[in-house]
């Protein structure tokens, strides 16, 4: 199965990409999967450039293949004024709105205090239930002082066990080519009653 | 195979002078471009159609009846007629009124505008687009071929013992493409009418403009009108031509980097590279102007856009010049090298008119 981890953190090295690797090697750990990693910040200029002309650069297109046909998606942001990070919200935007739908994802975020940690069910969840995906009941929230303490380990291992459950449980992919209605049907769906 | 101009007819100031023209001058300009374009030997002219500033192109039959008769043999068309918000019966006498002045040079493009209040100050709801797209045109494809038309459907009012006039000129409509850039739906209609599919990538990269080229050729071989490789193509370009490519990018650069649409985006150079934007000499527009038959087969038609984002008209109408001396005439000849014997060209009102002759003495 394909894992890919969205990671929205902008420094180098990043805690926000430390919490979706430590999350990737939990999952990895109960079920064989190939992990791959979409860093936002390299798609940045991508990112805002398919904002402003409507079609993604050859990376971000990547990126989307990657992310629309994993078996799982693990998300990660770090908190920014009360919310997820522009650039997170922006990468999601520029998904098409159904392509998500039934995603098993994990969502998770990073921030200075524990004081940010309801931004995974005030903003985080919404969002991913608007995108008709799959959200695990653990979302996983590291402050700063979690990587000093313990229980971070504890829910990271209960969240990837709750996703893994969830790739294991999901049906087949669909195909990617576009889908169509035979003609007659639409017409047939205008026709007045009677 | 045809080529010609499409105009999306904006109003935009010249970046370089700061001039912006009035409305009147880019009305006149329009029609220049189109004088123009039959001049130097181009096959079409096609006008968009707005309902809001910054763009000029409101009534297009109306400009459409004007350059008829100015000119011998330009075919008239739309890029795009908005099949949502007009009403199909307007639409039906409108161009078949204008068939009859131009002696039958007239087809159009069907497409649902992009503009979200046009619905609402119509009386629509964009919500209903494609239903729209589906139902108006089901009626309009009917006016121009049933003398009395008894009708009922959700979005307009019924039709009883209803005759659209004029009717088509010989008794045959016009041509229609059905123009789309990422709605199936849409290729779909156009393959089950076998009628014609515009893709306007000039914005899009070749391998979305691929996927939804095959569906619509795989989807009118299904409904029975030939093979796939019959289905009826047209594509945009977007040139910006120089005799040498360096003066051509320093003089398109300011225009690219402040454009309408894709300006304050990617650079001139990326957005080049990812879609059929060429900005260099004649003979480059040529090569990547061919290689468009590698993903969407052998077309009909090819429209550039030449007169957008503030360019002047004098500047435009050199574009022009370029196209019909240098461009044009070798596209011609390498398009119709290898190009299967089997591949018709775009119906014309002369094509469609001898088809029906002959289905006539095939009937009687």
């Amino acid at each position: 199965m394909k894992l890919v981890v969205v990671s929205a953190g902008l420094s180098v090295p990043s805690s926000t990409r430390l919490l979706g690797d430590r999350l990737a090697a939990a999952v990895g750990r109960q079920v064989d999967v190939d992990v791959e990693v979409v860093e936002l910040r390299d798609l940045a200029v991508e990112i805002a450039h398919n904002l402003t002309n409507g079609f993604p650069g050859r990376k971000l297109a990547a990126a989307l293949d990657a992310v629309t046909s994993a078996d799982g998606l693990i998300v990660v942001t770090p908190v920014f004024s009360a919310s997820y990070s522009g650039l997170f919200k922006s990468f999601f935007d520029v998904i098409d709105k159904d392509a998500l739908a039934g995603m098993p994802v994990l969502i998770a975020a990073t921030g200075g205090t524990a004081r940010h940690s309801l931004v995974l069910e005030h903003a985080l969840r919404p969002l991913f239930a608007y995108l008709r995906a799959v959200v695990v009941p653990t979302g996983v929230y590291a402050a700063s002082e979690d990587w000093g303490a313990a229980g971070l380990d504890g829910r990271i291992e209960r969240a990837a066990g709750e996703l893994v459950g969830l790739m294991a449980g999901r049906p087949a992919k669909k195909g990617a080519e576009p889908e169509v209605v035979p003609f007659e049907e639409q017409l047939a769906a205008l026709r007045p009653a009677g | 195979m045809q080529f010609g101009i499409f105009s999306v007819g904006d109003v935009t100031p010249d970046p370089t002078t700061g001039r912006t023209p009035t409305e009147r001058d880019r009305i006149k300009a329009m029609v220049a471009i189109a004088l123009k374009a039959e001049e130097v030997g181009l096959d079409v002219f096609a006008t968009g159609e707005h309902h809001n500033p910054p763009f000029v192109p409101s009534s297009p039959t109306t400009m459409l009846g004007y350059v008829a008769a100015r000119t011998e043999r330009l075919i008239l068309s739309t890029a795009t007629t908005l099949i949502t918000t007009n009403d199909p019966v307007k639409i039906a006498e409108d161009f078949a009124m204008l068939q009859h002045l131009a002696d039958g040079r007239v087809d159009l493009m069907m497409g649902r505008g992009n503009t979200g209040p046009v619905y609402p100050w119509f009386g629509q709801d964009i919500r209903q687009g494609i239903n729209l797209a589906i139902e108006n045109y089901a009626l309009l494809h009917r006016l121009w071929r049933e003398d009395v038309v008894n009708w009922e459907g959700k979005f307009r009012t019924p039709l009883q013992g209803f005759t659209s006039t004029p009717r088509p000129l010989d008794g045959v409509p016009p041509f229609v493409w059905h123009g789309s850039i990422r709605s199936p739906e849409i290729a779909e209609q156009a393959a089950y009418y076998g009628d014609g599919f515009f893709h306007n990538n000039i914005f899009w990269p070749a391998d979305h403009t691929k996927r939804m080229v095959e569906l619509y050729r795989t989807r009118y071989a299904h409904y029975g009108h030939g093979t796939p490789e019959q289905a009826i193509v047209g594509l945009g370009g977007h040139v910006f031509m120089r005799r040498n490519s360096q003066d051509a990018v320093r003089e398109f650069r300011p225009y690219f980097d402040v454009a309408p649409v894709y300006g304050h985006g990617p650079s001139l150079e990326d957005f080049t590279a990812q879609t059929p934007l060429t900005v260099g000499t004649p003979e480059q527009v040529v090569e990547k102007t061919l290689a468009f038959r590698e993903y969407a087969g052998d077309y009909q038609r090819q429209l550039f856009l030449v007169d957008h984002a503030g360019l002047p008209l004098k500047t435009v109408l050199e574009q022009i010049e370029m196209l019909g001396e240098e461009v044009v005439p070798v596209l011609r000849k390498e398009f119709a090298s290898g190009r299967p014997a089997e591949v018709p060209d775009a119906p014309t009102h002369a094509s469609l008119l001898a088809e029906k002759g002959s289905e006539e003495v095939t009937v009687a």
